[in-house]
């Protein structure tokens, strides 16, 4: 994926510049006899406020020090400086761009003279990844860094990826894998004649509904995210939203994790608030699965799973959170807790294998009967 | 049942029977009351004995001591041994060795009130018994007493009925030595090592008498050189009086006769310690009794009057500066040179008085011993008059004024009503005027409150440095490991940073390592070989053996 176009160069020299001048400041710092410290902007609910009037979660100025003298501290703050390292020395230098798993791989060895790994897991270096974004103000992709593919997509258009034109009316049944970088610069839209935009929480569902054409049918793009949407998913619909000018629906189960999805599809997430303005789509659906839809579409009582406790929590959760504070999404929640049960996707296909394409989801549509 | 053929005897007939035990008898068929139970703790009395004459010997003669101990097998002979013990004090005069060695309670001790070793006068010469009860050969002597004359070489036997010595050889003989004296006995003993033995006994001796010096041969073809580490000898005690409050009433009346005063007042003031005329007026006065009366001439019941009296008489203490406590610094210097551990201290106590008896507690503390494991049970050293305590450890103050520490607070850990476990050496040391052992053999000291509360504050003040020292090793652990997560990283940081702005790496990664160094920070500390006792953290008494240290050469 080497492109040296003028634009990446420049960026490339910004990035570069930002990461010299974390390590001069850790370099000064030592030689003052101070203990270094990066300062890390604080990704957590503490650091985060819903903009009511930008309707998205942004990230506050809150920054935690991260000091090398700390004995709780010492290994990420290590771990920090070698992603950093490994980012100018291996990736800008060769202007390559890499996955966060490679880059794990790339910078695991043994420390010396000890039997601790610098990463154990990736696990471990991807929430490091993400600190170093928000502590010089990069971007991931600016990092020359990718996530792998997650999530599909078909549908009523034709776009070029890298330079290959894409119809995705003939993607057959597994569809276009959505990459993880989805910048102008790689991906472009082309023809479109899709009236709409349909997130599907998971993959079962999503193989139903291409399967039963329902984006020749009903003129729209139909993508998963494989559960939580990746950042490729999230920032291919808002621009999708933003420069196509279409509605987005978001199809999810019905417990708080479903619920969470399209808040973050809507808002943002509270550990990727910097990107909000990036990746929110504050106009998006959520067309279901609703506490109400099981009585609504009078599916058989057996379809229904007990809530967790873990799901309660969680539940709780949610109504504390300030974007989830309107009557509507309250009643929905509370609903959901009054009932005690969860409801899958594929409770739809108990009444009939394609009542979600045929029924549920065009009358969803035609009656408006979302949440905002 | 008493039958018809049985006839009343008379007083006439029973007193026929009646007469005079001599000790000598008696402990013929009494030697488990001074310690002579079986062979092997025959041997180890013997030694004990022989031993402490010595020492007591030197010191009065003010002779820094030098003693040896050779325990010979007698071949083809099983359990007999020979035991040899030669000092280089001041001698003996010829005519007082036969009753020193061959009478029972002879001696300069019993009569005074003086911290010594010995204290009754029985003891080398029971060891003499003992060996010709067992193997009715005499016990030799060969002292001198100095260059100008030879030294006289005696063997002498007991008349144990009549309780006086038989000389059987009373020579003149050329000696290598200008002063002293040797004492050879031939025993039924048994040498074995481990506890309770004639190794760990001198071994004690020498923590207790860092003064000595001493070397040692067992039958085995071993031994050891216990080398002398302090080269003063101990301050000289004191005799005194016996203090009023801790004469009871047949010594009193005994004391009464015995006078040279002629008035009462005259006795109490001249006989006792810490009377003066107007005390001796005041316990008159409260008694009844007339200070002009002659004492010989004092009744049983006017005794009686005069013991009561005295006990509500407030008397000022007896004098404390007569002892002479081993001092915090040799009995550390002791413990040092013949217990290797981690870390010492020794805790000395103000004198302080019992039944009218001034006396002194000291403790020493080791820390870390090693050979001693975690689980085991603390070892206790034991000291009267720095003589080592072998046997009787339960019965003994000491051992309850441990016991009742509670040791939990500093650390260590002990189950309720048991002594300590852990790595940890402990010596107590009692000196007194007369110390109240629990039986003759010496073995145990009494249970006099006031003495335990003693032990106990001693105690409980090495205990305390203990946990000081314990809770400052964990501090360093800790540090150590805190500056050990440090440096793991140092490398790593240095050269990302060197590879994103190009600093200098070597110098970055020296100047983050002083860094870990300053921020976990901890004392520094000598090296073992640099240590001398004379080092002891000056004034604290505690010695602190540093973790990693060289480990002192085997000779």
């Amino acid at each position: 994926m080497a492109r040296a176009t003028k634009k990446t160069k420049n960026m490339d020299n910004e990035t570069r510049a930002k990461l010299v001048k974390l390590a001069e400041s850790v370099v000064k710092q030592v030689q003052k006899k101070e203990n270094p410290i990066i300062q890390i902007p604080t990704r957590s609910l503490s650091n985060v406020h819903f903009d009511p009037k930008k309707k998205m979660i942004r990230m506050g100025d809150q920054k935690h020090s991260r000091m090398f003298f700390n004995t709780s501290m010492a290994r990420k703050f290590m771990q920090t400086m070698l992603v950093a390292s490994t980012v100018k020395g291996e990736l800008l230098r060769s202007g390559k761009t890499t996955s966060i798993r490679d880059l794990y791989y790339m910078m695991k060895h043994t420390v010396e003279g000890t039997r601790e790994n610098t990463f154990e897991e990736q696990d471990e270096s991807d929430p490091i990844i993400e600190d170093l974004e928000v502590s010089v103000d990069s971007l991931r992709e600016e990092l020359h860094l990718f996530a792998s593919n997650k999530g599909a997509m078909v549908g009523d258009m034709t776009i070029v990826d890298s330079g290959d034109t894409i119809d995705l009316r003939r993607m057959g049944s597994g569809g276009w894998s959505i990459p993880s970088i989805v910048e102008p610069n790689v991906v472009q839209f082309k023809k479109v004649n899709a009236k709409f935009i349909l997130l599907v929480e998971k993959d079962a569902m999503w193989r139903r509904l291409n399967e039963d054409k329902f984006w020749q049918k009903h003129h729209c793009i139909l993508l998963h995210g494989q559960g939580q949407p990746p950042r490729g998913v999230r920032r291919l619909l808002y621009r999708m939203v933003n420069e196509l000018k279409l509605p987005l629906y978001v199809f999810v189960d019905n417990d708080p994790w479903g619920y969470y999805i399209y808040s973050v599809i809507k808002q943002g997430s509270i550990n990727l608030a910097y990107e909000s303005q990036r990746m929110a789509v504050p106009s998006a659906r959520f067309v279901g699965l609703s506490s109400f839809d099981k009585d609504r579409f009078k599916l058989p009582s057996n379809v229904t799973i007990q809530l967790t406790p873990e799901d309660i929590n969680r539940a709780k959760q949610l109504l504390s959170y300030d974007w989830f504070q309107k009557a509507a999404w309250k009643k929905e929640i509370r609903n959901m807790l009054r009932a005690g049960v969860k409801l899958e996707l594929e409770a739809l296909s108990k009444k009939d294998i394609s009542f979600a394409s045929d029924e549920f989801l065009p009358k969803k549509i035609k009656d408006k009967d979302w949440l905002d | 049942m008493a039958t018809a053929t049985q006839s009343r005897r008379s007083a006439e007939s029973l007193a026929k029977k009646q007469r005079e035990i001599s000790v000598s008898e008696f402990f013929a068929k009494n030697r488990h009351l001074l310690g002579f139970d079986n062979p092997r703790k025959a041997l180890l009395t013997t030694v004990k004995e022989a031993v402490d004459n010595s020492i007591d010997a030197c010191e009065e003669a003010k002779i820094l001591p030098d003693i040896s101990v050779e325990i010979e097998s007698v071949p083809e002979k099983e359990d007999r041994l020979i035991v040899t013990i030669t000092d280089n004090g001041p001698g003996i005069v010829r005519n007082q060795i036969p009753k020193i060695f061959g009478k029972l309670l002879y001696g300069s001790k019993f009569h005074r009130l003086r911290m010594s070793r010995g204290q009754q006068g029985i003891g080398i010469s029971a060891a003499g018994m003992y060996s010709l009860l067992t193997t009715g050969k005499p016990i030799h002597i060969i002292s001198r007493i100095n260059e100008k004359k030879k030294a006289h070489d005696f063997e002498l036997q007991i008349d144990t009925t009549r309780n006086e010595p038989i000389v059987v050889r009373d020579e003149e003989l050329e000696w290598d030595r200008p002063h002293g004296t040797r004492v050879r006995l031939e025993i039924v003993g048994r040498y074995q090592k481990g506890r309770l033995s004639v190794d760990e006994y001198l071994e004690q001796v020498a923590i207790a008498n860092p003064h000595l010096k001493m070397s040692y041969k067992s039958p085995d073809g071993k031994g050891a050189e216990f080398p002398r580490a302090v080269e003063e000898l101990p301050r000289e005690p004191k005799e005194i009086k016996p203090h009023p409050h801790g004469v009871e009433l047949g010594v009193m009346m005994k004391m009464l006769h015995e006078t040279k005063s002629r008035t009462l007042g005259g006795f109490l003031q001249s006989d006792f310690s810490r009377v003066s005329s107007g005390v001796a007026q005041k316990i008159c006065d409260m008694a009844g009794l007339r200070t002009n009366m002659r004492p010989s001439r004092a009744a049983v019941r006017e005794v009686e009057k005069l013991h009561k009296a005295i006990a509500k008489v407030k008397i000022m203490n007896p004098p404390t500066d007569v002892l002479s406590p081993i001092g915090e610094m040799n009995l550390l210097k002791g413990m040092h040179k013949q217990v290797q551990a981690e870390f010492y201290s020794a805790v000395m106590r103000p004198p302080a008085v019992y039944r009218g008896n001034p006396f002194q507690v000291e403790v020493g503390i080791a820390y870390g011993v090693q050979g001693h494991g975690s689980d085991d049970s603390i070892r206790v050293l034991r000291f009267a008059n720095r003589v080592p305590l072998l046997y009787q450890q339960g019965a003994c103050a000491v051992s309850d004024s441990i016991v009742g520490t509670a040791w939990r607070n500093y650390g260590i850990s002990q189950s309720r009503g048991s002594l300590p476990s852990g790595p940890i050496a402990i010596a107590v040391h009692l000196a007194s005027v007369w110390v109240p052992f629990t039986s003759e053999s010496k073995e145990a000291i009494a249970h006099y409150d006031v003495i335990i509360k003693e032990m106990k504050l001693a105690i409980q003040e090495a205990g305390r440095r203990v946990a000081t020292f314990l809770r400052r090793r964990q501090r360093q652990t800790k540090q150590l490991q805190r500056r050990s997560i440090f440096e793991r990283y140092i490398e790593e940081v240095a050269e990302a940073c060197n590879e994103l702005s190009g600093a200098n790496q070597k110098r970055l990664m020296k100047q983050l390592q002083d860094m870990a160094v300053r921020v976990t920070k901890i004392e520094e500390q000598k090296a073992r070989k640099e240590v001398s006792p004379d080092d002891f953290l000056k004034g604290t008494t505690s010695l602190v053996i540093p973790e990693n240290a060289p480990q002192e050469e085997e000779e």
